[in-house]
């Protein structure tokens, strides 16, 4: 793949801490190659910043091969920026094209406060996984991997729904900063599969509870989560939750 | 995913392949129970030394994780608890608590009072340099010698001209990762220095005057089956000691893909 080099101007949203006020701040980004990914480009400015005895700018990220999901920032008004299906450190330059503007900006949502930044808080996600997601397992022998018989369909769709990667672009995205496509992801995942059947009735009251104490808002169905979400989690994953939601209901003994 | 990275099409246009770093091998040393040797501190997974010693496959992380996590662990944490039961918990307001957190508030202090010229990032590309160089897929006795002063002329430069900006009690992304290239500066020398030890070619490891006529790993068993555990004693100091391996049932053999 031939390669150029792009100059830049980036537009970042810096903001010291949680409490105080955030502003844009204008870069002009020289000699980029294309081939870089987005966070390299990043690491390359905050080099440069640093060299200058500037402050480089926060930035959340660890696996950079779309895993972790720590790389949350919203780009050019999309989270994790224009390409399909695809985390912010997978995004790579040739993505713009020389002497464009881009804008970085954190995640906008009550639930995620700015750390500092791009960084937010994320917490909430993991309160909401310690409410229900998890499964309970003997251990100390090995189980024979293929001991329980599971339908081929809903491995399929459990392995799609684990693909989740918490990364919190489908809060991002949603005008109601609803959390229902994640949390959906999780109870999906378990409750397709016979592992997730001692915590079934339970898991998914929990994880809603936790949801709504957390301040996410109400899901409205607009579907922008979707559109968003790097792992291309499926709304169906919403339905599945809400029949789950009802058959706890009408089954709990709680 | 490759097409992301590339923007070239593998169904359409050959795959580029090469070889890269992934992670580090070997960990930290454990006995069978997975305790390290500070009583009470148990290391799982792959930050251990006993299931990738001088080879790491594919999805061994899992493989380590699950082993260790679901089979080991739960026996063997279970069984330290046993003789510990009737001892009173320790208070954190214990000196050797005390003395652990003023050992880390003031390796914080001296890197940030360094003030110097160069950020982290460019001393952790100087030392992958440096270790890619010499001491990656095949490595020679002189190439690893010079790696080690060269790691040690490094060491020397990022504790003076190391530039941290930020303040401590915020959260600083360059702080964190300062202390971890400090760290990973240690680890590289002790690579060196351990691969330079190790008169022989075997998995991972590959050292260009130990091999056999057609360019394979050439193993030195009589004299090197044993696990190299080095033990730190002070700056640029470690001490092996050796753990013999014997092999009843499985005997290695040479590594070959022919
Ligand atoms: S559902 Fe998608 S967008 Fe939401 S957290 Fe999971 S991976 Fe991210
Ligand atoms: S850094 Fe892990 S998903 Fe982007």
């Amino acid at each position: 793949m031939e390669h150029y080099t792009m100059h830049l101007t980036l537009k970042v949203w810096r903001q010291k801490n949680a409490d105080s006020k955030g502003r844009f701040e204008t870069y002009e980004v020289k000699d980029i190659s294309s081939e870089m990914s987005f966070l390299e480009m990043f690491d390359v400015l905050n080099e440069r910043l640093i060299r200058e005895g500037k402050e480089p700018i926060a930035f959340d990220h660890d696996c950079r091969e779309g895993i972790c999901g720590t790389c949350s920032m919203y780009i050019n008004g999309r989270p994790h920026g224009p390409w399909h299906a695809t985390t912010t450190c997978q995004l790579h330059m040739r993505a713009f094209r020389n002497g464009d503007t881009i804008v970085v900006e954190p995640w906008r949502a009550k639930a995620f406060p700015v750390i500092k930044d791009l960084i937010v808080n994320r917490n909430a996600f993991d309160r909401i996984i310690q409410a229900g997601g998890y499964i309970s397992v003997n251990t100390g022998n090995a189980v024979d991997g293929n001991a329980i018989p599971i339908k081929k369909e809903n491995a399929d769709k459990a392995f799609a729904a684990a693909a989740c990667i918490g990364c919190g672009a489908c809060v991002a995205a949603c005008k109601n900063s609803s959390a229902l496509l994640f949390v959906s992801a999780k109870v999906a995942h378990l409750a397709l599969l016979p592992q997730g059947e001692p915590e079934r009735k339970t898991r998914v009251v929990s994880m809603i509870e936790q949801m709504d104490k957390e301040g996410f808002g109400s899901c409205t169905f607009t579907q922008a989560c979707e559109a968003v979400c790097p792992k291309e989690i499926s709304i169906t994953n919403i339905s599945r939750l809400k029949k789950e939601y009802l058959r706890a209901g009408l089954e709990s003994d709680r | 995913m490759y097409e992301k990275i590339t923007a070239e099409n593998p169904y359409e246009v050959p795959m580029r392949i090469y070889p890269a770093v992934h992670y580090t091998m070997g960990g930290l040393w454990v006995d069978y129970e997975l305790m390290s040797n500070i009583k009470g501190l148990f290391v799982l997974g792959e930050a251990n030394f006993s299931d990738h010693g001088a080879n790491r496959l594919g999805a061994s992380a899992l493989m380590q994780g699950l082993a260790d996590g679901y089979f080991v662990i739960p026996y063997t944490i279970g069984n330290y608890l046993a003789d510990e039961i009737k001892n009173p918990l320790v208070p954190s307001n214990h000196e050797a608590f005390d003395e652990a957190e003023r050992k880390v508030s003031d390796r914080i202090d001296q890197l940030m009072s360094i003030k110097g010229s160069r950020p982290v990032e460019s001393f952790h590309k100087s030392l992958g340099r440096i270790m890619w160089n010499k001491c990656g897929m095949a490595r020679n006795a002189q190439g690893l010698q010079e790696a080690i002063k060269e790691v040690r002329e490094l060491k020397e430069e990022f504790w003076k001209d190391v530039r941290i900006p930020g303040e401590i009690n915020e959260m600083n992304p360059e702080l964190d990762k300062a202390q971890r290239v400090a760290d990973f500066i240690e680890l590289g020398e002790l690579m060196c220095i351990d691969a330079l030890h190790r008169n022989e070619s075997a998995g991972g490891h590959f050292r260009d005057e130990y091999q056999t006529p057609d360019g394979e790993a050439l193993r030195r068993d009589d004299e090197f089956m044993y696990v190299a555990a080095w033990e730190y004693i002070s700056e640029h100091q470690w001490q092996l000691h050796k753990e013999e391996l014997r092999y009843e049932e499985v005997k290695p053999t040479q590594r070959s893909y022919k």
